[in-house]
């Protein structure tokens, strides 16, 4: 009996041990495709070790392509141009593919393998791009349908960015997705303390990512994020800053301000926010605050549809034409928008009319 | 022919129509079922079928009756069976991702999902049920893997076909596949009776 037992044991383990030194040597010999080396963007050189996909060597290398299934397959984020060193198409790929990807070599980084020397295009902007994880600090509404969510930096300890950049927040999976999901935000933190962000991130009715940072995150819990992303920042000139937000636009604009405040900047600038009515608006004492470190900075909120109950004294009416109404001239100004498409191509329209140069209107579009 | 060559050969042919393994055992739906909405795809996966099953037949008729019957441990064929394919899978896909990368976009991401496949299993199984020898092995691997191929092959074809066809909503998809199945099943019962063995 004990005899069969230990037959039966090792016959088993001996079969599945021989097969597993089977898959190891050939794992060091066919699998083993050596040294190589992959080029991005013509200049930068990377020597890494063959047989790996794309997207794993390169996270190895610090650079992170964005990805929202973590190299599953089933997401189609992690594109890359890949010019030489390839091979064909992947049957696991070509769904993601359309048919201006294939013809400019986009390849998708978490199937393709590297087997030999590869040159690769890759955004400069994605250089700087690291995943981070972090801890929820302190979430509190902003109004009732606004919240701002600080996060504080575990690994990587620090963020570089500029201030108006973005980052993409990470949905784990939950209820309303079976998969992590990616969002972008705005930062509206002074981005000189590169320990924590602050988001702010207004509840969109049945969204994935808004519905999880609403009803679901609480404080002290962790959540991942990737960034810097975007070129949406303030441009040093000496023309006058016209700044121009709604909702949650308010977010990249309020890091600007703060940044400017940093300097000690002397800018003329005027910020134009527009809400319904006073219950869509918020941090207006800490715009004040800014007024008064900012010699030539003004904060002119705009409620379209003021409450009787609000006794509302300040400027009343489409943000479009409050800004009509006080700008008497665009030259020497610049504008930096930021909100929904339908504000910001209104605004863009008052401000070419008043005379701004088309591009020197900067903007930030989110759905 | 001699019937030592001749029973071979009946098998062989046995497994390809009398008793496709598809059709007559049911075995190797999942696949059957999920991969055949393209004549591409399934040629794919069709061929690394044959191949796999002729060889997993051979290589477990070895380790049954060189390992596990001396041993008397015939009792673990199924746990066995399971760990010899899954690892010669994974060792060819590993050799054919080195060697030739045209078979590998054509076969390589079908061979992980094989490694799954009952049929892959169920011919070892029956290879020890029905005492085949190592000849008669091969024969019925290689035989079932060209039933399994044909099958899957026709399917294709015909929802190729039914692309175009008017279905009632309620059996959309899966189970208009499973009732043409059943029809082709049907159709394979006629070659019954056409070979001597059963």
């Amino acid at each position: 009996m004990v005899s069969a037992l230990l037959i039966s044991v090792g016959a088993v383990s001996g079969i599945s041990a021989f097969l597993a030194l089977l898959m190891v040597i050939a794992d060091a010999t066919i699998a083993n495709y050596g040294d190589v080396k992959i080029t991005i963007n013509g200049d930068k050189e990377l020597d890494v070790k063959g047989g790996k996909p794309l997207l794993g060597i390169l996270m190895e290398e610090g650079i992170f392509i964005p990805s929202a299934c973590g190299g599953r397959g089933s997401c189609g984020l992690c594109k890359v141009r890949v010019t030489e060193g390839a091979g064909q198409f992947l049957p696991t790929e070509l769904p993601w593919l359309t048919e201006e990807d294939k013809a400019a070599n986009i390849r998708l980084s978490c199937q393709l393998k590297v087997k030999n020397d590869m040159f690769i295009e890759i955004p400069e902007e994605l250089f700087n791009v690291r995943q981070f994880r972090s801890r929820v600090s302190s979430l509190r509404d902003l109004t009732h349908d606004i919240k701002e969510l600080r996060l504080e930096l575990i690994d990587p300890a620090e963020i570089e960015m500029l201030p108006g950049q973005f980052v993409q927040l990470q949905t784990p999976e939950y209820e309303l997705t079976d998969e992590p999901v990616y969002r972008a935000y705005s930062v509206s933190s002074d981005t000189k303390d590169r320990r924590r962000i602050e988001l702010e991130i207004r509840l969109v009715p049945n969204g994935i990512c808004t519905t999880y940072v609403h009803n679901y995150l609480k404080e002290g819990d962790e959540i991942i994020f990737n960034g810097p992303y975007g070129d949406f920042h303030l441009r040093e000139t000496e023309r006058e800053i016209i700044f121009i937000a709604g909702g949650s636009g308010m977010a990249p604009i309020k890091s600007i301000l703060l940044n400017m405040a940093d300097e000690g900047s002397t800018r003329r600038a005027r910020y134009f926010f527009g809400a319904r009515s006073t219950r869509d608006l918020f941090l207006v004492d800490k715009m004040r605050e800014l007024e008064e470190k900012l010699p030539n900075f003004t904060f002119i909120p705009a409620l379209s549809n003021p409450e009787p109950d609000d006794n509302w004294k300040g400027a009343t009416g489409l943000i479009t034409d409050v800004v009509a109404d006080h700008l008497e001239s665009g030259d020497n100004v610049e504008a930096y928008l930021c909100g929904s498409p339908g504000m910001i191509d209104a605004c863009i329209k008052v401000l070419t009319d008043k005379g701004v140069p088309e591009e020197l209107i900067y903007y930030d579009k989110f759905g | 022919m001699s019937p030592e060559t001749a029973y071979p050969v009946a098998i062989f042919f046995a497994a390809i129509f009398t008793n496709n393994i598809l059709l007559s055992n049911y075995l190797g739906m999942c696949s059957f079922l999920s991969v055949s909405r393209e004549i591409k795809t399934s040629i794919g996966l069709g061929v690394a079928v044959i191949f796999v099953m002729a060889s997993t037949s051979m290589l477990n008729w070895v380790v049954y009756y060189k390992i596990l019957i001396p041993l008397e441990l015939e009792y673990l064929r199924f746990i066995i069976f399971i760990i010899v394919i899954a690892a010669f899978v994974q060792l060819v896909e590993m050799i054919i991702e080195r060697v030739s990368e045209v078979l590998y976009t054509a076969l390589g991401i079908f061979l992980p999902l094989i490694t799954v496949n009952c049929a892959i299993l169920g011919v070892s199984l029956f290879m020890v049920i029905r005492e085949y020898s190592f000849i008669e092995s091969f024969t019925f691997g290689l035989g079932s893997g060209i039933g399994w191929f044909l099958a899957i092959m026709a399917m294709a074809g015909i929802r190729q076909k039914l692309k175009r066809a008017r279905i009632p909503r309620g059996l959309e998809g899966a189970g208009i596949s499973l009732i043409i199945t059943g029809m082709m099943a049907l159709a394979f019962m006629g070659f019954s009776g056409m070979l001597p063995i059963g």
